[in-house]
Parts: C-alpha cells; structure tokens; sequence
C-alpha cells in the first residue's frame, strides 16, 4: 500500500509542478491545490498505514497495547483540509478577479508590477 | 495569562471591529486602542519573561509532548514587542491614509486578524501550530493585499499569493515528514528525539524543505522575486506593516527551527546558509540601486537586510545570534519607517518616481530629518541602531573566521549607504522638477505621528545600544541553550 501511494504522491508533486509551471492562471491554481493535496497524503502516509487497530483502550485494559493506527496525522491533515478549502476558494477568486481586470489568462501579461 | 493575551487582544479587536462593520468611526477608535493593548501586552510579556524565565501554558491543559504549547523566550517577547509597535504605528498612520472604501470593506478587522497571526507565530512552541498561525497571517495578507483591486495589486497579489501557497505546500510536507520521523511536533521534544535518529541524510532533508518553505516567505536569494513585484501595491501602511512583519516572521521562524529543532551540526546545510546570506544581501541592494521609484527601491532593500539577519544565523555563535536578534528589532522599526516616509512624500508630491519628486529638503525641513534617521541607520552609520547590529554581526563573523560572509556585508553596507542617498538627492536635496517648485498636498498630523515614533526608536536603540544589546544576547543564549 505504501509503495502505491509513493507514487500516487510523487505523481501529484509532478503534477502539481508542471501545472505551475504553465502559463495560464487556472492552471496555476489547479497546481497549487494538487500540491497541497499532495502534502496531505504525504502526511497521511507517513503516518504509518495500519488497518483495523484504532487507537482506542478497552475497557478492561489501562493503556493501548501494541502498535495502534495513529490518529495525529489525520488531525493535521483535516486542518490542512480545511485551510486549504479556505486559501483555495480565496485564490479563485482572486483569478477571477484579475482575469476580468488585466483581461488575459496569461501570465505573461501579468508583468507591470515587475518592471 | 501575560502568554494568551497578545494573540487574544488582536482577535477580540478584530471581531469587536467586523461587529461594527458600517460605523466607521468606532472600527476606527477599537483599532488604534486593539494596538495600543498589544504593545501594553507585549511589554508585559517580555517584563515576565525577563524576570521569570521561559513562559510556557499548555493550552487546554493537555501535558507538553500531547497537547499544543505556547510558550515565550526572550526572543519571542521582544517580537511581540516589535510586532505591537508596529501595530499601533501603521494603526495611527490608517487614520490619516486608507481611503473610506478600503475601511468599509473590512480593512481594520483584517489588520487585527494579521497581528494575531503574527503573534501566534511567535508565541506557539508547536510545529504544526506555526503552520496554522501562518495561514492565518497569509489569508489575512492575502486580503489586505488586493484590497481595492487595482490592476497592480491584483498582479502583485497573483504573484504573492502563488509563491507564498507553495511556501504553505512545502513547509506543511516538512512537518509531515518531520512527524514520521519522529513522531512529535513539540519543538523541544521533536528536537530531543531528533538526536536518536540515525538517518542524517533524512535529517538534512527535511531541514532543507524547512529552509526553502521559510526562505521563500523571508524572501532569501533566489526566492525572492515575488517581494519586490507585491510589495510596492497596497497602500503604503499595508507595505510597512508587511515589511515590517511578514517576511520577518519568516526568519523568524528559521531562526527558532535551526536554533532548537534541528539543534545539532547539520553538515553541508550550515555553510549553504552564510552562501545564501551574502547572495541575499548583494543581489537585494543591487536591485535597489537600479530602481527609481522609491517604494519599490526600498521593497528591493527589505531583501538586502534580510541577508544580515540571516548571517546571524549562518554563524550560529551566541554574539552572531544575539545580533540577529538586534538587527531584527532596528530593521523593523527603520524599515517601517522609511516606508511611512515614502507614504507622506507620495501624498505630499503626488508621486513616489525619483525622477518626478525634489525639493523636499527645502520646504520640509521637518521629513527630512525623519527620512535622514532611518536611512542612515539603515545604511549602519553611528550613533543609530544599525551601526551596533552591524557592528555585532561583523564581530561575530571575524571570531568565526568567515571573512568572505563579513566582506560581503560591509560592502553591501556601502552600497546601502549608496542607494539611501540616492533617494535623498532625488527627492529632497535637487531642486523641484515642477516649475513653482510648490508642494501639492498637506499630511494630517496622524501621518507625523508613527513616523516620528519610529524615527525616534531608531535613534533610541542606538543611544541605549548597551542594555538593549544585553537583552539580545540573553535571548540568544535561551536560543542556543533551548
């Protein structure tokens, strides 16, 4: 399972680069939220993969025994979920905006700040 | 509780201000008050801190290694400090220079809900928290920026924003990887378990993710290019306020990770970062000097500096560090203020183009003396603040024996000094381009005031260099000790 997602998270990396690497704002955006996703499987991978051992103590014990899934990782990740939701619908936004101003998709156009 | 308030001051201004959304004059009133509190707090942060050591509150009482920790060093207060000064500076100087739009469309809540990022970050001794408290100060940032949608903002704004996500991107993935490593996100104890790991390659690695997610937020070389194509957008105290802040939360940030996380020798990554310092500081200066309009010639500045800041920590020597820390406090203030000084010579003149503005020496006897102080303590002339940062630093790098790091930042001091009386001869001390030789518009008092504040602070760090100096160096032994 490891071993797949490695590559389900190198395969979002990639892809979530070249779409930066494009010119055309939507594009930009689509790369940046694959890259966040790919931060958050990174996240749940290197959680250490477990199934069917939640890490919960039963009744008649006092503390978990052996190796339990762990559940930090997916806090992190649903904040992260959530944040990028957030950052996300702002940047679209944000495009929209700039598309209707500047009147192109291309980034190239973008360049009278850089003077 | 001194721990809590200066992250709750500013979120209880910002939601008192969005509940007064259409009464312009009390968002007004609650703004410049939610600042003044914080640098109250923030004094009394460091007062408590000074006296008692480091400050830490386990919030919702969960134990240190489980729960969430705030805690508070030296380092962290004086931040504090500098962020509340800066606060309630850009908060006065609102007053005078946001225009009725912007206000109505929420600009004092955002401002507020920015210094609360700032300050979380600062205060938070957890990994993933200081991630949460940055994308709370990018969103806020984020908004601040574009606000008002000129076409240069959105431009500037496309670009901050996209750069700074990545940073997000990258910074959060090294906090994943750092997790599985070691299974923790307590600073203190992902640095104590870091030591058993024996992987240093993996360790490098993950430092280096660290260095490129808070390099691009500190705008280090050569991933800076977004800073001086957004800075220059907003209006002007939004610029100081960012400049004041924003990138500095970023060194910040790497300060206290190379410092306490990544506490042992890190091999080939320790020199890579007094490279990346001298290129830092000369390609910033460089830029400046090729600029002629002046927000953009000092957006280009705020790269150079960061460079000083970050030799400090290539060093890593507690006088290198403890001139970081002095450097950061003159920087902030000198640094704001010279923005503040373009907002008043834009409002006065109607431009901020070199070529277009002169004169100034001779009808505004007053800004120029204002301009004068930071400038030259920027440019690290004594007896101003940046003549005993520098000084600091340049010591420190002669006892380390890295004498290519020390020639590299007198001679940037050189050019700094160069490209500062650059925008002295242009705007003030050559005549008037404009015939009547007349200034255009007169400056509310509300602009004067941060400004000669900040001036004065400049000239105060220089001339109390010695018990401020000793301030820094214990914040960088508690750094160094952890």
């Amino acid at each position: 399972m490891e071993t797949i997602l490695a590559f389900v998270i190198g395969g979002l990396y990639a892809a979530g680069l070249y779409m930066l690497l494009r010119r055309s704002l939507v594009k930009l955006v689509i790369g940046l939220a694959l890259l966040g996703q790919a931060a958050n499987l990174l996240i749940f991978t290197l959680g250490r993969l477990l199934r069917g051992r939640p890490p919960l103590v039963p009744p008649d014990a006092a503390a978990l025994a052996g190796s339990s899934a762990d559940p930090v990782p997916q806090a992190l990740i649903l904040t992260a979920i959530v944040i990028g939701f957030g950052v996300h619908a702002f940047t679209i936004i944000l495009i929209k905006r700039a598309y209707q101003t500047v009147d192109s998709d291309d980034l190239d156009d973008f360049r009278t700040t850089d003077q | 509780m001194t721990l809590v308030m200066p992250i709750l001051l500013p979120f209880l201004t910002g939601v008192a201000a969005l509940l007064a959304w259409d009464r312009r004059p009390v968002q007004r009133a609650l703004s410049v008050l939610g600042a003044a509190g914080l640098l109250g707090a923030g004094l009394a942060l460091l007062a408590s801190v000074w006296r008692a050591g480091v400050q830490t509150l386990p919030v919702g009482n969960w134990p240190a290694p489980f729960g969430i920790t705030l805690s508070a060093d030296l380092f962290s207060a004086i931040m504090v400090v500098l962020t509340g000064l800066i606060g309630l500076a850009v908060a006065v100087y609102s007053l005078g220079s946001v225009d009725p739009d912007r206000e109505r469309f929420g600009y004092y809540p955002l401002l507020h809900i920015l210094l609360m990022g700032v300050c979380g970050a600062f205060l938070t001794g957890d990994l993933f928290n200081l991630y949460v408290w940055f994308e709370v100060m990018l969103i806020t940032s984020f908004v601040l920026m574009t606000l008002g949608g000129e076409r240069t903002q959105l431009e500037g704004g496309v670009k901050y924003v996209a750069l700074n996500l990545m940073a997000s991107a990258l910074f959060l993935a090294g906090v994943g990887v750092l997790y599985g490593v070691t299974g923790a996100l307590n600073m203190a104890d992902v640095a104590q378990r870091l030591r058993g790991v024996e992987q240093p390659g993996l360790v490098a690695a993950i430092a280096l993710l660290f260095l490129v997610a808070f390099g691009i937020k500190a705008a280090l070389f050569p991933l800076f290019f977004w800073l001086p194509a957004s800075y220059h957008t907003p209006p002007v105290p939004v610029t100081a306020l960012f400049s004041g802040l924003l990138t500095k939360v970023g060194v910040y940030a790497l300060v206290r990770v190379f410092t306490q996380v990544f506490a042992h020798d890190l091999g080939a990554v320790q020199p890579l970062i007094l490279v990346v310092a001298g290129l830092t500081m000369v390609t910033g200066v460089l830029g400046a000097v090729a600029q002629t309009e002046m927000r953009r010639l000092l957006s280009f500045h705020i790269v150079s500096q960061i460079g000083y800041l970050l030799m400090g920590l290539g060093l890593r020597t507690p006088l290198a560090l403890a001139g970081t820390v002095f450097f950061m406090a003159h920087v902030i203030l000198a640094k704001a203020a010279l923005f503040l000084v373009s907002g008043i010579v834009h409002r006065l003149q109607g431009t901020s183009d070199l070529k277009k503005l002169g004169g100034l020496y001779r009808t505004q006897p007053v800004l120029t003396v204002l301009f004068l102080l930071p400038a030259l303590s920027l440019a690290g002339l004594p007896p101003l603040s940046g003549f005993f940062a520098k000084l600091a630093l340049v010591r420190a790098g002669l006892e380390a024996g890295e004498f290519a790091v020390v020639a590299v930042a007198l001679g940037v001091s050189m050019l700094t000094l160069f490209s500062m009386t650059k925008i002295w001869n242009e705007a003030f001390w050559k005549p008037s381009p404009e015939e009547d030789g007349t200034t255009a518009g007169r400056c509310p008092t509300v602009l004067w005031l941060p400004l000669g504040l900040l001036a004065a602070l400049t000239v105060v760090l220089g001339l109390a260099a010695g018990p401020l100096f000793a301030l820094s160096l214990r914040a960088a032994e508690q750094l160094i000790r952890g």
